[in-house]
């Protein structure tokens, strides 16, 4: 679980062009919204391309987006549990 | 327009301030080469640029280039006049234009679908596919409510920005306007963005320029033709 939330934050930073943030910046129990690295909406749907892109989960209800995308350790959770075996 | 708006007794516009982006330098109004840097790609450019100016504001890394280069012409001419902590902000006009619209952020965002196998269209550069979102990255910034519009024409056109310009003061809309050609398409770009104020400057307690240019289209046109830069 650890190398994956190592993982995904580089990736979030990669894919929201959040240049002046490091990975360890990033709490993985920190909200990523609102407070935290103060994301909007369009990083949201960002978020969900990531989560299809790199890892191939479609989010089927939009309401799941706040419970999976609240910090990267909810992200890196939903990814192991709904990862396709390769 | 009002009876006391006749040409006779007009509130004569000068064009106060302005800042050229081009051929990897930075100039001003004092013609002073703000940053020179010959770097390979315009995105490492106005990176460096960004880092230079030290803005403070990290959603300039989120914008397409077409935007960069907006903002960061349009930081220059702010911070120098400081118009925006003097004027009413729903008094601040925007008027742009260029001649390659947002083509530059279509074309990426085509390339995010033109694969079906392989499509993933990205949100953050679709949202970036019209040219006047250049002008609502300014007024965020800045906190500009004035009217404002976006125009493409083949080349910079003077006349064009004069006359909008100049009706947005003369009918009351505007006690500031920013305005400028903000071009860019892959590597060629281009910037001039300047500051139109009246001379009494809204009786504000604002800085006074030494040299009050008198806006007209030749001296928009001579500015932008400027061979130093």
């Amino acid at each position: 679980m650890e190398e994956l939330i190592n993982k995904l934050k580089k990736e979030v930073i990669e894919q929201l062009n959040l240049e002046e943030i490091s990975a360890d910046d990033i709490d993985a129990d920190a909200p990523l919204f609102g407070e935290g690295l103060g994301l909007d909406s369009i990083d949201a749907l960002e978020l969900i391309v990531l989560l299809e892109k790199k890892y191939g989960i479609k989010i089927e209800d939009p309401k799941d987006g706040k419970k999976i995308f609240y910090s990267i350790r909810t992200m890196a959770q939903y990814i192991t549990d709904h990862k396709k075996p390769e | 327009m009002n009876m006391d708006e006749s040409p006779g007794i007009k509130d004569p516009l000068f064009l106060t301030h302005w800042c050229m982006i081009r051929n990897n330098k930075v100039m001003s109004e004092s013609n002073a080469d703000i940053f020179h840097e010959n770097l390979s790609t315009f995105a490492d450019f106005i990176r460096a640029l960004y880092k230079k100016e030290n803005p403070g504001y990290p959603k300039f890394y989120k914008m397409d280039n077409l935007s960069k280069l907006g903002f960061m012409a349009s930081e220059i001419v702010l911070r120098n006049s400081r118009a925006a902590e003097f004027y009413n902000k729903e008094k601040i006009g925007v008027i742009l234009a260029n001649s390659s619209s947002s083509l530059d952020t279509d074309m990426e965002y085509q390339d995010t679908i033109r694969d079906k196998s392989d499509y993933f269209p990205s949100p953050a550069v679709f949202v970036y596919t019209l040219a006047n979102i250049v002008i609502g990255e300014i007024c965020i910034r800045n906190g500009i409510k004035g009217e404002n519009a976006f125009f493409i024409c083949e080349k910079f056109d003077p006349a064009l920005l004069h006359l909008h310009i100049s009706a947005m003061f003369d009918q009351g809309r505007a006690e500031a306007c920013i305005g400028g050609w903000v071009e860019l398409l892959k590597e060629r770009y281009d910037a001039f963005v300047f500051l139109v104020q009246k001379r009494s400057f809204s009786g504000q307690k604002m800085p006074v320029p030494e040299t009050l240019i008198p806006f007209n289209e030749e001296n928009l046109l001579n500015r932008y033709l400027n061979q130093s830069y």
